[in-house]
């Protein structure tokens, strides 16, 4: 789908910052992240860890573990004319699951071992729906189906126990799916799985997309799985969008110096190059993640740039909305200059 | 699951006749009839009371003796100290009074400490659970003791003095549904909040533990409500560790409640062994303990039995 088609956004993400209580104080984990996502869409926020992938997708849903993690004021997240940032609790159980459906990282520990399949997914159902307990049955069988587990009669009555690794992800993926939610955010989905359960589970999750017209956040560090299945891309680091775009501008032209150094961190297989400038090591980003609590003065990133100059530590750049609906967050962005229309602080 | 059951089972029988073995033997280190006797009395009065007892021939004999008789449920023997008084009688007689108090006490402690160690596990960190689990250690603190002598002050006494009412009664235990609430209900109560501080804050440590599971975030984004989150999710993963607590405290009520039964003169379990034993009454105390240690077999059994229920993971092993 073309990222900078008319139509209207199923979600607008406004300045949402979500912050922790920690013993050394508060940590803004998501800091000021706002981007919009499109009917049938999918999303993909990269980022390595700690960077506020995943607080960012449980801000959506209000699931931040209770009396820790919190939303600040002003932050708006608008679904279906909904703020999801200050809306109640019962609106958002009825959201939950309905129409906001959420699949994640662990498919060993995301099932509750003392339930059978069916039950889990009839659950949700059973929230949501006003179909009698058979028809829920047969709705729950008819998703295993739908997820490509074989034998979905006999699967429902089993436990988690008695799945493997890539099936309980169908099994999240079904009951995720089961009420038709307008829209999947998936965080992590593949990271715990071997590659070709991956591939699976990728191929599974875009023609289940196709098919039910599901908007998706992909959430994850692998740049490949982005490049796979997504349209655009939002590149955090230190709970900040760095930048933004079509899945296309984000891998051949990079602007920010941070998303050009993570693709370069890419091993790529069958890519000619000449032998002498092939290089030895993957090339990796020096330095670490910036700790939450303490981080550096301008630009989050600026000590680990390869190309920093001095405003870069003095000065914390603006997000920058260039055409094609891009954004990055740079002084001194890689390749043409972007318009320089601002947007957000 | 039958299977299951049966395998259990099995497993157990030779415990058993370890326990009887040992416990045979124990009994016998020193002579009981010499300690019944005293040291008064002559050979041929010895050799009389031995033959009587079956304690005269070989230890083997008597012990295949007895598990045939325990085997048939078979304890006619005749009590040393009341004479015409089989050990059946005095079980029997024993039963009905300690299970008046004990399993009111369970069914009681296990339901107020699992309700409240899930309202701590949900508030957690916040004032109501700071308040339930100091109150937790205070009540822990205490000793059973001053609970008793509290409770029989304030409870039979000082209502009776100074506002003519007597709902509980300290003696005089009388059998029979309509007097329960006089002789039981106090001692149940001061049960109730002596095993409560222990096992609130034993159910909340679970249920906090439960509560950072994945699937409970997995249940929330499902549209689940916080009540089928508590109630539903969590405590059936929870119910390992509580039907452990439980089974563990069974037995011990059953037979132990021997404070509660002396201070409130209740013919129980407790008090009647307690009695045996002062009056060295050997067949009485050879029949009750192999009572309570088949009691404690057949708790264990139970306990596998209903983690196989509530746990689909144990069903394989």
């Amino acid at each position: 789908m073309n990222p900078a088609s008319p139509s209207t956004p199923v979600l607008q993400v406004r300045h949402l910052s979500t912050c922790f209580k920690t013993a050394q104080g508060i940590v803004t984990a998501v800091d000021d992240v706002s981007f919009d996502l499109y009917p049938g869409e999918t999303l993909g926020i990269v980022g390595e860890s700690g960077c506020g992938k995943t607080v960012t997708s449980k801000s959506i849903l209000r699931l931040l573990p209770e009396g820790q993690g919190f939303i600040k004021p002003g932050s708006e997240i608008w679904f279906g004319g909904v703020n999801l940032a200050a809306a109640g609790e019962k609106i958002l159980r009825a959201i939950r699951g309905a129409r906001i459906a959420m699949i994640f990282q662990e498919p060993m520990t995301a099932l509750n071992p003392v339930f059978t399949i069916g039950w889990q997914i009839e659950e949700a159902l059973q929230y949501h729906s006003k179909l009698p307990r058979r028809e829920r049955r047969r709705r729950a069988v008819e998703m295993l189906r739908l997820v490509e587990i074989p034998n979905p009669e006999q699967r429902v009555k089993e436990y988690p126990h008695q799945l493997s690794g890539g099936m309980r992800q169908r099994v999240m993926i079904a009951i995720a799916l089961c009420c038709e939610p307008d829209i999947l955010i998936a965080d992590e989905p593949t990271t715990a799985l071997d590659v070709t359960i991956q591939a699976q589970i990728l191929q599974l999750l875009e023609g289940l997309r196709r098919k039910l017209n599901t908007s998706v956040i992909l959430i994850t560090h692998n740049l490949g799985v982005v490049a796979q299945v997504c349209d655009r891309v939002l590149v955090m680091y230190a709970g900040r969008i760095v930048e933004s775009g079509s899945v296309f501008d984000i891998f051949h032209r990079p602007q920010h110096p941070y998303t050009q150094a993570l693709l370069q961190s890419l091993p790529r297989a069958g890519k000619k190059q000449p032998v002498e400038t092939r290089p030895r090591r993957l090339p990796a980003i020096p330095g670490i993640v910036p700790s939450l609590l303490d981080l550096p003065r301008g630009c989050r990133f600026h000590d680990r740039c390869p190309c920093k100059q001095d405003r870069c530590a003095e000065e914390e750049p603006r997000l920058l909305e260039g055409p094609d609906a891009r954004e990055v967050r740079c002084h001194y962005p890689i390749g043409p200059a972007p318009a320089a229309a601002e947007r957000g602080a | 699951m039958w299977f299951y059951i049966l395998r259990r089972l099995l497993y157990n029988v030779p415990v058993y006749l370890g326990i009887i073995f040992f416990m045979m033997l124990a009994l016998r280190v020193n002579d009981p009839i010499w300690a019944f006797l005293g040291k008064n009395a002559s050979r041929e009065q010895y050799e009389a009371f031995a033959a009587k007892a079956g304690l005269d021939r070989p230890f083997l004999s008597q012990y295949a003796r007895f598990l045939a008789d325990l085997a048939t449920l078979n304890f006619s023997a005749e009590s040393w100290d009341q004479p015409g008084k089989s050990a059946r009688d005095l079980l029997l007689a024993a039963i009905v009074p300690s299970l008046a108090i004990t399993i009111p006490a369970l069914i009681l402690t296990s339901l107020v400490s699992i309700a409240i160690g899930l309202a701590a596990a949900h508030f957690r960190g916040r004032w109501v659970d700071r308040a339930l689990m100091i109150a937790a250690v205070l009540g822990m603190s205490i000793s059973v003791l001053v609970y008793i002598v509290l409770g029989q002050y304030f409870g039979a006494f000082w209502l009776k003095k100074h506002f003519g009412w007597s709902p509980f009664e300290i003696a005089g235990y009388e059998p029979g549904l309509s007097s329960w609430s006089t002789y039981c209900l106090l001692p149940v109560l001061i049960s109730v909040a002596v095993a409560m501080g222990y096992d609130t804050r034993f159910y909340r440590a679970v249920m906090v533990e439960e509560c950072g599971r994945d699937y409970i975030t997995t249940a929330r984004a499902k549209g689940a409500g916080a009540g089928k989150v508590l109630f539903v999710h969590m405590l059936k993963n929870a119910m390992i560790p509580i039907i452990t607590n439980i089974m563990i405290t069974l037995p011990f009520l059953i037979g132990g409640e021997i404070l509660m039964e002396v201070y409130f003169n209740i013919p129980g379990m407790g008090r009647r062994l307690l009695t045996a034993i002062v009056a060295k009454d050997f067949p009485v105390v050879q029949v009750f303990t192999a009572m309570f240690a088949a009691l404690f077999i057949l708790t264990n059994i139970l306990t596998d039995i209903l983690y196989a229920i509530f746990d689909p993971r144990v069903r394989l092993s």
